[in-house]
């Protein structure tokens, strides 16, 4: 080592002492944590202390002992202590609401006051699709937006043809409570994960006979449930999302982590990639009640909000990039945009007590399509904050609601088994 | 020893606090103005929103096919 952590400690030779650091460094700028066996005395014993406590054997004046100098602690400046950090953070929390608070010069219906209002809509229900065994819990279209791929409760994945109602692949997970699932971008290939702590890429083949199910490959590794999962702009990177509030993003050939974006303090249950155009960033939702939007290369959190009052549910980027939506068990949807760093609607109304479950915007954006554990789901007026029009149909909470790539169709999964393709 | 973990918890709030202070904002009327531009633009090519034709809807509902 460079320097001698341990210089200026005062210490008695030949007995086995226990300093604590913070009187014995100085300055106290180094977190030491002893451990491991003494590297000169062969005879010593091993050497290990409590965090924040170091004990070490003194033999003729020569300390011998290993130290592992804590990083973190580095650049801790003179007077730091706990309590003026905490001052600074109440200090930078209340900057952060004034400067929030000093751009909001009219609301978000405000401006759209001169807008149009939407036509009615005539979205109907043109194909249900019946398989699944049990509750279906996620779904993801294909590019070519007729394919679909659904998975469910009870470990089965399915990939149909929504045109024509056909099943054309059916995988079998060894778990239950697949909740999230995606389609690779070429279409060759599905992910899918659940209470297996896993994320699974299984490769597509287009000879019936062959078992898909035993091409399978473990892509991802989590310390809980994985909640949600997308592929990036390739086959070969997947973003997941995990109940150990953890983000990761795997490479999928070796299965490398290739990096992890922490910072929920709870369960993260959905993410969404920003579209193509506007780089390389996700905003992912939690228990924790926080939408956060991350840099995917160095894993920073770059904005965080946490305006809604429960889980969040789920969260979809706006078809331009900057903004993005959410629903929540709280019965609101919001709306934030990303350049002016706040919330900028809210989806509620009084009569609209159960909580949300899945977001997703039509073409334009001008539709916000909202699933609700009440087996609805609400067509909200993005602009206005109004909603257009409700859709019924489904027997059983609704779980999960996409647009088809071409937005041209709506495919709504639900806990009652079944999948419904509406159009208008 | 707890007060050490959290000293280091605490100082990656206020880095992260710092970091999230100092970014650029744009003011709510201009960011308002260019979603609603966005949605106007776009507002035409939206199925959903404006409806398609049944000729090209390939869900739309089945038509009886009658033997001449």
């Amino acid at each position: 080592m460079s320097q001698d952590p341990l210089e200026g400690c005062r210490i008695s030779a030949g007995k086995k002492s226990a300093v604590s650091l913070g009187k014995a460094l100085h300055p106290p700028n180094l977190l030491v944590v002893v451990e491991g066996t003494c590297g000169a005395c062969v005879a010593a014993s091993p050497v290990s202390a409590p965090e924040g406590s170091c004990s070490y054997n003194v033999a003729h004046h020569h300390l011998c002992v290993c130290v592992r100098v804590c990083m973190a602690w580095q650049g801790l400046q003179k007077g730091e202590t706990l309590a003026s950090l905490k001052q600074e953070s109440e200090n930078l929390r209340r900057k952060l609401e004034e400067e929030r608070g000093k751009l909001t010069d009219v609301e978000l219906h405000q401006v759209a006051e001169k807008v149009e209002t939407v036509a009615a809509l005539s979205i109907k229900t043109r194909r249900v699709l019946k398989g699944h065994g049990n509750k279906v819990l996620s779904m993801d279209w294909c590019k070519d937006k007729r394919r679909l791929v659904s998975s469910s409760q009870d470990g089965k994945v399915i990939v149909w043809d929504a045109f024509t109602l056909n099943k054309e692949h059916g995988i079998t997970l060894p778990c239950t409570w697949v909740m999230a699932c995606a389609y690779a971008p070429s279409g060759c290939a599905v992910a899918c994960g659940g209470l297996d702590n896993k994320c699974s890429v299984v490769p597509l083949s287009l000879d019936r006979n062959e078992n898909v199910t035993a091409k399978k490959k473990s892509v991802a590794m989590h310390t809980n449930y994985v909640s949600g999962c997308s592929f990036t702009n390739s086959d070969m990177q997947l973003l997941t999302s995990s109940g150990d509030g953890t983000c990761a993003l795997w490479d999928v050939e070796s299965g490398q982590l290739l990096q992890s974006f922490h910072g929920h303090t709870a369960d993260v249950l959905s993410l969404d990639l920003a579209p193509s155009e506007t780089g390389n960033t996700f905003v992912s939702g939690g228990c924790d009640m926080k939408a956060n939007v991350w840099d995917m290369r160095s894993g920073q959190n770059i904005q965080s909000f946490d305006n809604h009052q429960s889980d969040i549910n789920c969260v979809k980027y706006y078809p331009s990039g900057d903004a993005f939506a959410s629903a929540s068990d709280d019965a609101t949807c919001r709306f934030y945009d990303l350049r002016a760093d706040r919330e900028v609607a809210v989806y509620q109304k009084d009569s609209i007590i159960f909580g949300a479950s899945s977001v997703d915007f039509s073409l334009s954006g001008r539709l916000l399509f909202a699933g609700y554990n009440d087996y609805t789901i609400n067509v909200w007026d993005v602009l206005k904050g109004t909603r257009v029009s409700v859709l019924f149909g489904h027997e059983n909470r609704v779980s999960r609601v996409r647009v088809s790539p071409d937005g041209t169709a709506l495919c709504s999964a639900s806990w009652d088994n079944t999948l419904r393709v509406s159009r208008t | 020893m707890s007060s050490s973990s959290n000293l280091v918890a605490m100082k990656k709030v206020v880095k992260q606090l710092r970091f999230e202070a100092s970014i650029n904002r744009v003011k709510v009327s201009q960011a308002a103005v260019d979603l609603q531009q966005f949605c106007m633009q776009n507002a035409i090519q939206d199925p959903l929103l404006t409806g398609v034709s049944s000729s090209t809807n390939p869900f739309r509902p089945q038509k009886v096919c009658s033997f001449l």
